[in-house]
């Protein structure tokens, strides 16, 4: 059957692919405004993009929309990009800060090898050109989070640049057509991250913790390729699924440890590109689609009505779903960039240069970790297809939902079920009601073991589709019964004496003459009645397939 | 040492006759911070040692002061400005640590100009450091005048050397790999104290040509001129060589300086540390008032200056172009040394000592563009240097001449300067007729000085 894979409103607002329809297009006309609190405000745009399809109305003109993103990941490591002080999440306030994260003077960077590593390791995995030379620079802005009052990052010559990134959305009429498109990548390059401010405003104060300042981030810059929300939610998405899969960083954007901008401009076909805004700090993917799509409608609204945009940054208030001006950022600002004078230019080699009797703890050989690089999502993905014979949009769920590719895994090791029965009760069955549930996999009630003994009883044809489905709700109570005491309990074994069945099916004709009657004079309606008939005298344990047989046997002369 | 490795002195009672004659040289203004506590029970320490033959090595119970824009652990660091002002660091800088783990024994912290800004050691807020040499016998004599500056930035720790309270260590830029590698050598008078390098023989030298301003004292000149003739009679090829690129390293330097001044002291906001200002009406204002505050004139005109040049419509005009003329500079003195030269001599300054009144008729950035002009450029180009006092000028003021070496060879060029500290015999300097009730400070030990300004 086909699978109605993907869901809108899921509460953790994971999109596994993309509906788009027509390309992004939007029709001139009102902004969708304000959405209030519903996950409709997607729709809505979904709506427009296919009203385009249709002839425009006069004096309508297209607009073009023109996405860029800067994606901060903070790197997993033990300790900090330039000082020793340990990296950990929820640490009591100011409690993780050395000499030098708290700039005292007269201390200085020391580079931390793993961060290093984790650059390269994303470089190559999104096909860059990672830089043998590349080099720090300090930018220079005043703000309580930053205690040197600059940031060490490379804007000059970063590690690695001029990459790709892969992603599939689905387009088409019925929106069954998978299309893999791309999307550059500018550069990736290390930087320090910043403290934490809380602003106090019952007491007019501002509460520093510094625990996160000198974090190792990756910064990775997109060329501005995408369009919309929701090919940027794909896009941080599949960014996300790669960093996982390197290790190179937990990203997980509830924590902070991603953080997306997203630059914004919209222009007429054929002009050149508009002012652009830039969007801050979003945190989740859900609304960093959605603030893309609202700063979309602002925009071309804002320009239609004669206004004009403004190259300012703002954020986006998730509760009344749209972006406002940043309060404190007044004018462009000038970070007066400058070499980073402590540090000298970062040198990488690969085999090739490699110095002779060079001591593998001071050199990284960017062979060495291009080839102990782990599977990409992207080969993940693939091997499953092929592997399991699933569509790929299957494929996309499995990675997508948290867990859930590894709970696939684990039923695939203790069942005998074919892979396509498998994926089918795992992304319907299985899903879907964690999905009704709100529940995450790891909270799920129903064990891999579980599920595989329930498929295994199904592939022996111990029990029907139906009776399976039933055991299932039963597991999901989680009462601690196995499936075949389930089965056992609530007598839902498949009849599996023959004889019986061939008994029962010539009792109930024998109650039934008129139905087989019809049947008999060809009504096709008249055999699901009878199949129907004999299951419920078998109480539900006789499988349709059998019966239908039998009975089809019985009524050929 | 070797008075100390002997036992005809201990740790202790060495320390104490500093600690005294810094007492009686207060008026000097020379250290901002004495840390007799610190120093005595140092001394106990390296006596225990001594006593035990374990003793750390050259410069185990020698007294020494330390700039205050080195961090030392637990005794305030101050900078000489309002912003450090009761800042207590929790580490030692490298080179302070290296001190002490070969024993050193510390005696305080020296006056400085702000920030180390200048170059007369005038313009800290705890007032400017008196030249010792100004009340020195041999001076008053010739010419009894008011007192003189120490020059700068690190005035107070070349005077509290002179003086003979200590040896000292300080630096204009500070390599900090640079730690001095003391050698014990024998002398003729077993009873002398000194800091002693190997001896090696035969070098050639070199005599900078751009280095012969018009505004070069005569005195100096001449001087000079005398030095490498010494030189040549002790068998070194002397000849002159060409910096072209000197001229240049004022401006060059003015440029990289305030940039990278502007950018580290971003720091200084009253949050972490140091001073902050009592305004707190918004984190901008606090900021600003504490910088004003913190920061006096000198500095806050290096930052602005600073921040001017990094602006991006400035970047590639003034900081990128500093960069290459400084890659010049550096090439100028690389070529020299390529060619065969060991060592080069030039004048520190361009003349003697000059009285505080007459000082302070310029800013200080103008008295720096002035007096930093034999520096400079050894500083562009991260070349180790040395000052050595080699006469007393017709004043009866110490004039030195600057000896610079090749990059990382700090060693071959502190045995150069030995050899010619050695050979000039610069007089000891005599205050004691200045200090009215002085005990034997110089009683059995003589106590020769070394005063590094790279």
């Amino acid at each position: 059957m086909a699978a109605p894979i993907l869901r809108r409103g899921f509460p953790g607002g994971r999109w596994a692919l993309v509906w788009i329809h027509g390309g992004c297009r939007h029709r001139n006309g009102a902004p969708t405004g304000p959405t209030h609190g519903s996950t409709r405000g997607r729709s809505s745009v979904a709506q427009q993009s296919l009203q385009t399809a249709q002839k425009p109305r006069k004096g309508e003109h297209k607009w073009e929309t023109v996405v860029g993103l800067e994606v901060h990941a903070q790197i997993s490591s033990n300790s900090k990009l330039f000082s020793g002080s340990k990296v950990c999440f929820a640490a009591p306030p100011n409690s993780l800060v050395s000499f030098f994260d708290a700039s005292l003077p007269g201390t200085l960077p020391v580079l931390n090898r793993r961060c290093v590593e984790a650059a390269v390791m994303t470089g190559l995995a999104l096909n860059c050109r990672i830089n043998k030379k590349s080099l720090f620079d300090r930018k220079h802005y005043f703000y309580a989070d930053l205690p040197a009052g600059y940031q060490i990052t490379q804007q000059r010559l970063p590690i690695a640049a001029q990459g790709s990134l892969k992603y599939s959305i689905c387009t088409g009429q019925r929106r069954s057509q998978m299309v893999t498109k791309t999307v550059r990548i500018k550069q990736i390059q290390l930087e320090q991250d910043s403290g934490k401010s809380l602003h106090d405003d019952l007491r007019c104060q501002t509460l520093v913790d510094l625990n996160r300042a000198g974090v190792g981030l990756l910064e990775v810059v997109l060329e501005p390729d995408l369009c919309c929300g929701e090919e940027a939610a794909t896009v941080v998405r599949e960014l996300q699924l790669i960093l996982q899969a390197l290790g190179a960083s937990q990203a997980n954007m509830a924590e902070g440890q991603l953080r997306v901008d997203a630059n914004i401009s919209v222009h007429h076909p054929g002009e050149p590109l508009g002012v652009r805004t830039e969007v801050k700090n979003l945190n989740s993917i859900r609304f960093l689609a959605k603030a893309i799509d609202y700063e979309i409608q602002r925009q071309i609204s804002e320009l239609e009505n004669g206004g004009e945009i403004l190259n300012e940054t703002r954020s986006f208030d998730h509760k009344l779903g749209c972006t406002v001006p940043m309060r404190d950022k007044e004018g462009e600002q000038d970070y007066r960039f400058m070499p980073e004078p402590n540090l000298p230019p970062l040198v990488l080699y690969d085999t090739s240069c490699l110095p002779a009797g060079a001591d593998p703890q001071q050199v990284i050989n960017i062979d060495r970790i291009r080839d102990s690089l782990p599977e990409l999502p992207s080969v993940t993905r693939d091997r499953l297809v092929g592997e399991y014979g699933m569509l790929p949009e299957h494929s996309f769920v499995l990675l997508n939902e948290v867990g859930l590719l590894e709970f696939f895994q684990n039923v695939m090791k203790e069942t005998r079920a074919e892979p396509k029965k498998v994926t089918n009760w795992v992304l319907n069955t299985f899903l879907g009601y964690l999905k009704q549930q709100n529940l995450a996999v790891s909270e799920s009630p129903v064990t891999p073991s579980a599920l595989a003994e329930l498929l295994n009883l199904l592939d022996r044809k111990v029990i029907s589709s139906s009776a399976a489905k039933q055991v299932f709700g039963e597991l999901c109570k989680a009462e601690g019964k196995t499936a075949t005491q389930i089965v056992s309990e609530q007598r839902l074994e498949l009849m599996q004496d023959r004889e019986e069945l061939e008994r029962l099916c010539h009792a109930t004709m024998d109650e039934h003459p008129q139905v087989v009657m019809d049947m008999k004079g060809g009504n096709p309606r008249a055999i699901n009645k009878l199949i129907g008939l004999v299951r419920r005298a078998s109480l539900s344990r006789a499988d349709p397939t059998v019966i239908k047989e039998i009975l089809e046997r019985k009524l050929s002369p | 040492m070797l008075a100390l490795k002997h036992g005809q002195i201990t740790p202790t009672e060495l320390c104490q006759k500093c600690l005294s004659l810094i007492k009686k040289t207060k008026f000097l203004n020379a250290y901002i911070t004495v840390s007799e506590e610190v120093a005595l029970k140092q001394a106990e320490e390296s006596e225990k040692r001594y006593k035990q033959g374990q003793s750390l090595g050259d410069l185990d119970g020698i007294p020494v002061a330390v700039k205050d824009n080195f961090s030392t652990s637990g005794i305030e660091t101050t900078c000489a400005s309002n912003m450090l002002k009761g800042y207590i660091p929790p580490y030692n800088a490298t080179v302070v640590q290296k001190l002490l783990d070969q024993g050193a024994l510390l005696m305080g912290k020296t006056n400085l100009d702000e920030f180390a800004m200048g170059s007369g050691s005038t313009d800290g807020v705890f007032g400017a450091v008196k030249n010792p040499w100004s009340y020195s016998k041999q001076h008053r004599e010739k010419r009894p005048l008011n007192w003189l500056i120490a020059g700068g930035s690190s005035g107070g720790s070349a005077a509290a050397v002179a003086a003979l309270t200590c040896f000292c260590w300080d630096y204009r830029h500070v390599p900090p790999c640079l730690v001095l590698k003391a050698v014990l050598n024998r002398l003729k008078n077993s009873k002398e104290i000194q800091l002693l390098y190997l001896f090696c023989q035969s070098h050639t030298e070199c005599v900078s040509s751009e280095y012969l301003v018009p505004e070069l004292s005569g005195e100096v000149r001449s001087l000079w001129s005398q030095a490498a003739d010494l030189f040549e009679s002790q068998g070194a090829k002397v000849i002159e060589v060409s910096l072209p690129h000197t001229l240049y390293s004022i401006v060059c330097y003015h440029v990289l300086c305030t940039s990278e001044v502007a950018s580290n002291m971003a720091r200084f906001d009253g949050l972490q540390y140091g001073h902050r200002s009592a305004i707190s009406v918004s984190t901008e204002a606090m900021y600003a008032a504490t910088r004003r505050e913190g920061f006096n004139d000198v500095v806050r005109g290096r930052i602005l200056s600073g921040n001017f040049f990094l602006l991006k419509e400035n970047y590639e005009n003034y900081f990128i172009k500093a960069q290459k003329v400084r890659r010049l500079i550096v090439n100028d003195f690389l070529n020299v040394f390529n060619s065969g030269v060991d060592v080069l001599l030039t004048p520190t300054t361009l003349s003697e000592a000059v009285p505080y009144a007459e000082f302070i008729k310029e800013d200080n950035r103008t008295r720096s563009a002035q007096d930093d002009i034999f520096t400079q450029a050894v500083n562009m180009a991260g070349l180790p240097a040395v000052s050595i006092p080699v006469a007393l000028s017709k004043q009866g003021l110490p004039v030195g001449l600057q000896l610079i070496g090749r990059a990382f060879c700090d060693q071959q060029l502190l045995t150069i300067a030995k050899w010619f500290e050695k050979q000039v015999q610069f007089p000891i300097i005599q205050l004691q007729e200045f200090m009215d009730d002085y005990s034997s400070v110089l009683d059995n030990q003589k106590l020769t000085s070394v005063s590094l300004q790279q």
